[in-house]
């Protein structure tokens, strides 16, 4: 089986309102999937609903194989969850928490210290192992979190906004564990609003807004439907006000836009338009500092097909109380 | 067997993590001292008459103090969500956290009582019917504390509805003063609360009295609180996950 996650017409309503709205799609197995969508377009609820923490009103999943509605603890012994609050016991040490996730996972006693203290060190954590939970950095317990979530040898890892809250270097290093984990053949599962997240990280990302999937592809393929789009930007050695109404009228420009010594020339038949808009400035006197193409990113694929401000993407949801 | 196995690591972690929280000292272990000490500088002849009544409620604030703890911290924290996620039957989650909190209540009923042998001359008549009279007490006051527990959020929530309970049955429940002495329409009140049959019980393995009842029918009204009470948990526990995640 191919698809490790099948998910079918899920649909959450709260009141009469739908949180989730009838939305299918597939998760492969070994791959890196993103739910990428702006906060409250209903990824968290999606999550839950599929590892069996929140009641479906209507749809189902399947996740490698098991029913989430009628084998939820089957559900529960393949996967592994890390939620955006990193809610391990703020009272135990690091090694604590692992042997008792190990214990309520049903890890054979044998394996459970030698499983607790190999994710510590492939985690970097060892040296923390004796401090209790509440008392590491917001970094440590995101990653204590993490490797809380694999010590049963889950076959899907869910991270719910894994980098939500952390700083640059944390971050960074959180990527990459979720990259060394792909690696070792883990399909991961991850939610965010960061759109540079989700293209660095994911192997195919679903657009969801509003409790609706707009798109499922592959991050080169999303950035494909904006091929249209392509941008020709030269630099010069002065503000080109004064060139713009005098351009002439070549076929293939859509929009110029001057921003400070630059001016970008929107097209769709760049090998067209390139030559008679450098003759043109260069007849005019401007000297060329720099020439860029400049294709369309993930963020302008993602604001042409939902329609919504990228800046909405950069606003983290408000911390919830917790052992952040 | 995996499932108690599981019961029982529930129930280890939450004694090990929580038996140092302030409103689990204050009230769950404070507050039986204070009662025992009031009554006893008192009157230190006197005291071994409410005897059974003090350790009945010892256990009663011991046992729904813990219960509060281990429900309501973990759920403010989002810890609860990670049993919930864990393979794990719901009902496993209400035993291990039944069985925590009833052995906290325990030792520190018997820890208090220890100390009270050799103060007040105190003699356990009947140490197996003892031990049965506070093991059934004890899980039927923790299941009595999550079931106020899991309906609220915050553990001052839980503590102040649990007094609810907690203080009429200090007066309702015959630790001071026996139930059939108590006005009309109160004893009804009092046969519909598990600490009177608690009280009764000790009454008949700490005094030569032979309470208002048999004590195998204390022990049988006993275990009927905890089958009803287990089952109502249960019911709420699982309705309220449905509604808050």
């Amino acid at each position: 089986m191919n698809d490790i996650i099948q998910v079918r017409d899920l649909t959450k309503f709260y009141g009469n309102t739908p949180a989730i709205d009838h939305i299918s799609f597939e998760v492969k197995k070994g791959e890196v999937f993103g739910f990428l969508g702006p906060n409250g377009a209903g990824k968290t609820t999606t999550i839950r609903m599929m590892v069996g923490l929140t009641q479906p009103s209507s749809g189902t999943a399947l996740v490698d194989g098991h029913d989430i509605l009628k084998e939820p603890v089957e559900v529960k012994k393949t996967i592994g969850l890390v939620p955006e609050t990193s809610n391990l016991y703020g009272e135990l040490t690091a090694l604590e928490n692992l042997i008792y996730q190990a214990e309520i996972y049903g890890v054979p006693r044998k394996e459970r210290r030698i499983k607790a203290i190999q994710l510590l060190e492939e985690f970097g954590l060892k040296e923390h192992q004796d401090k209790s939970f509440q008392k590491l950095s917001r970094g440590l317990k995101r990653r204590l979190t993490i490797a809380a979530a694999l010590i049963h040898h889950p076959k899907i890892l869910f991270l719910d906004e894994p980098t939500t809250g952390l700083d640059v270097m944390s971050a960074r290093g959180l990527r990459k564990l979720i990259l060394d984990s792909k690696k070792k053949g883990l399909t991961i599962f991850l939610t965010t609003h960061y759109i540079p997240e989700a293209e660095s990280l994911c192997d195919r990302i679903a657009i969801i807004v509003q409790g609706k999937i707009r798109v499922v592809d592959t991050p080169e393929n999303i950035r494909d439907q904006m091929k249209e789009a392509e941008v020709l930007e030269i630099g010069l050695d002065r503000t080109p006000e004064d060139l713009k109404s005098k351009l002439p009228s070549v076929d293939g420009i859509d929009k110029i836009v001057i921003d400070e010594n630059r001016i970008r020339f929107h097209t769709r038949r760049l090998d067209q338009v390139a030559s008679p808009v450098m003759r043109f400035l260069e007849g005019h006197g401007a000297k060329i500092k720099s020439i860029n193409t400049l294709s369309p990113s993930l963020e302008d694929a993602f604001v042409k097909i939902t329609g919504l401000d990228s800046e909405l993407m950069k606003i983290d949801k408000p911390m919830k109380a917790g052992p952040e | 067997m995996e499932e108690l196995k599981k019961v029982y690591f529930i129930a280890k972690k939450d004694m090990g993590a929580y038996y140092l929280k302030p409103p689990l000292i204050s009230w769950g272990l404070m507050l039986p001292i204070v009662f025992v000490l009031a009554f006893y500088f008192r009157n230190p002849a006197g005291i071994k008459e409410v005897v059974p009544g003090l350790i009945g409620l010892t256990l009663l604030f011991s046992c729904t103090s813990m219960a509060a703890i281990v429900i309501t911290f973990e759920k403010r924290i989002g810890a609860l969500e990670r049993l919930l996620l864990a393979p794990l039957e719901i009902r496993t989650i209400l035993f291990g956290k039944t069985l925590g909190s009833s052995v906290f209540g325990l030792v520190i009923t018997i820890v208090i009582t220890i100390f009270l042998i050799p103060i007040i001359g105190l003699s356990i008549n009947y140490p197996f019917s003892f031990s049965l009279i506070i093991i059934l007490s004890g899980i039927a006051f923790s299941l009595l504390g999550i079931l106020i527990s899991v309906g609220v959020k915050e553990v001052f929530e839980a503590m102040t509805m649990s007094n609810f309970f907690r203080f009429p049955m200090i007066f309702l429940c015959g630790v001071f003063f026996p139930v059939p002495s108590m006005p009309f329409p109160l004893p009804i009140l009092s046969y519909l609360l598990p600490l009177t049959y608690t009280v009764d019980g000790l009454k008949h393995c700490l005094l030569e009295d032979k309470g208002m009842i048999p004590f195998y029918l204390d022990l049988l009204i006993l275990l009927g609180f905890v089958f009803l009470l287990f089952s109502l948990s249960l019911f709420i526990f699982k309705k309220r996950i449905r509604q808050e995640f």
